[in-house]
């Protein structure tokens, strides 16, 4: 039996744990692989909307993950791409008017990020590198792996964040009154020097446990 | 929105809300392809080429969707005009420059995943651009995104002569070093009100 894709079958590989937790924590998409930047930076100003983009951003990508493996025997390989695309931009709309309907706060706050999650490369890498060549059951379990760790790249910056620049956690205040919050990190330069600060601690821990060498994050890595 | 005057688009779009440094659109691009500046000006003009098609398209075909009633389709067809341009551009750039196709390397199809791109054409759409203002928009974000490349590059290759501490090097202290383009940028924050 040929696969339309052209990629070779691999072995199925049996499913454990690490599918799961592969892309929680070693292979984080906002942490080690830097995908999908443009929402992490841009709606991650409170804790709430880091969470809800989080949470759309799981929900397109193990639908789209999830069509992507029942329909990869049926897709041809030249026009793959397109197919991914257009799925993933279904799921997408299902999400936008989805959010439209339960929270228009919600939906002014993330704006047309919602809609960009179409573009985000996370999403599209996963369908091409994972989705086309397992089956459903796999492609579900690491998508959900996957959108996991984006959750918690988006929280730990969405948190830090609301933290310093509102003084607050979720909309509850903090530290009371007489904190003086530092607007700048609710700014777009926050974003930027937050996920550096967390690169920088995590590049420092790694470097601290023996036998690994700090500079191992792989560079701009763009990976499909 | 949609009384927005031409020069006053230009400059927002420029400095004010440059697509990169104040609305974080781009991203991937910027950090991955602005490691030298012969790389990133190609690579500039070529995303606003992108730009401009798709926002033309996305406006004529905004307009047919609208006249048949068909809106939540909007994604889709938006997507998919964004891909064929981008298609259009690989086959350009292959047959006159094989060398910029090669430095360009998988940017260059990524251009289509670049949010920047849908960004333009969601935009527009949402703020009920005309048809000139919407090429004014178009046009000066890709020239804003051409200006944060050319100024991230000119900063990387001077870096690259220092030598820095092993846990800086790499996406850190790109990131930090974006942090403070943006910072700079905040200060035309003032100019359009």
């Amino acid at each position: 039996m040929t696969v339309p894709t052209g990629n070779p079958l691999p072995e199925v590989p049996p499913l454990t744990m690490d599918t799961l937790l592969q892309g929680v924590w070693r292979e984080n998409p906002t942490l080690v692989m830097m995908l999908g930047m443009c929402p992490t930076m841009a709606v991650t100003n409170s804790l709430r909307n880091a969470l809800a983009m989080g949470l759309a951003t799981a929900f397109v990508l193990i639908g789209s993950n999830a069509l992507v493996s029942m329909l990869r025997k049926l897709v041809p390989g030249t026009v793959r791409i397109a197919t991914y695309i257009v799925i993933i931009a279904s799921f997408t709309t299902v999400v936008d008017y989805a959010i439209q309907a339960i929270s228009l706060t919600l939906y002014g706050a993330l704006g047309a990020f919602i809609q960009l999650i179409v573009v985000n490369c996370i999403i599209l890498g996963r369908a091409e590198a994972y989705a086309s060549r397992r089956p459903v059951l796999h492609s579900v379990v690491n998508a959900a792996g996957v959108g996991i760790g984006f959750t918690l790249g988006l929280v730990m910056l969405g948190g830090v964040r609301e933290l310093l620049g509102s003084g607050s956690l979720l909309g509850v205040p903090i530290f009371g009154p007489g904190f003086q919050p530092w607007v700048i990190m609710l700014l777009p330069p926050g974003g930027f020097f937050v996920l550096g600060s967390w690169l920088l601690l995590l590049n420092w821990l790694r470097g601290r446990r023996p036998g690994a060498s700090p500079a191992s994050v792989p560079v701009h890595n763009h990976g499909r | 929105m949609a009384a927005e005057s031409i020069p006053f688009i230009i400059l927002s779009t420029l400095f004010i809300n440059n697509f990169v440094f104040s609305m974080f659109l781009g991203l991937c691009p910027f950090l991955g392809v602005s490691g030298k500046l012969n790389t990133a000006w190609p690579m500039g003009v070529a995303t606003t080429f992108v730009m401009w098609i798709s926002s033309l398209s996305a406006y004529l075909l905004n307009r047919a969707l609208v006249a048949a009633n068909l809106e939540q389709l909007r994604l889709i067809a938006y997507i998919a005009v964004i891909a064929a341009a981008v298609q259009l551009v690989e086959m350009t750039m292959k047959k006159f420059s094989p060398t910029l196709f090669r430095a360009l390397g998988i940017y260059l199809p990524l251009i289509t995943t670049n949010c920047a791109v849908l960004g333009v054409a969601l935009f527009q759409t949402t703020r009920e651009y005309n048809f000139l203002q919407s090429m004014a928009f178009s046009l000066s974000a890709g020239a804003g995104f051409t200006l944060a490349l050319l100024l991230m590059a000119g900063l990387r290759e001077r870096l690259d002569l220092v030598s820095l501490p092993k846990i800086v090097q790499g996406s850190a202290l790109s990131l930090l070093l974006a942090g403070l383009l943006s910072l700079s940028f905040m200060g035309f924050a003032g100019l359009g009100g």
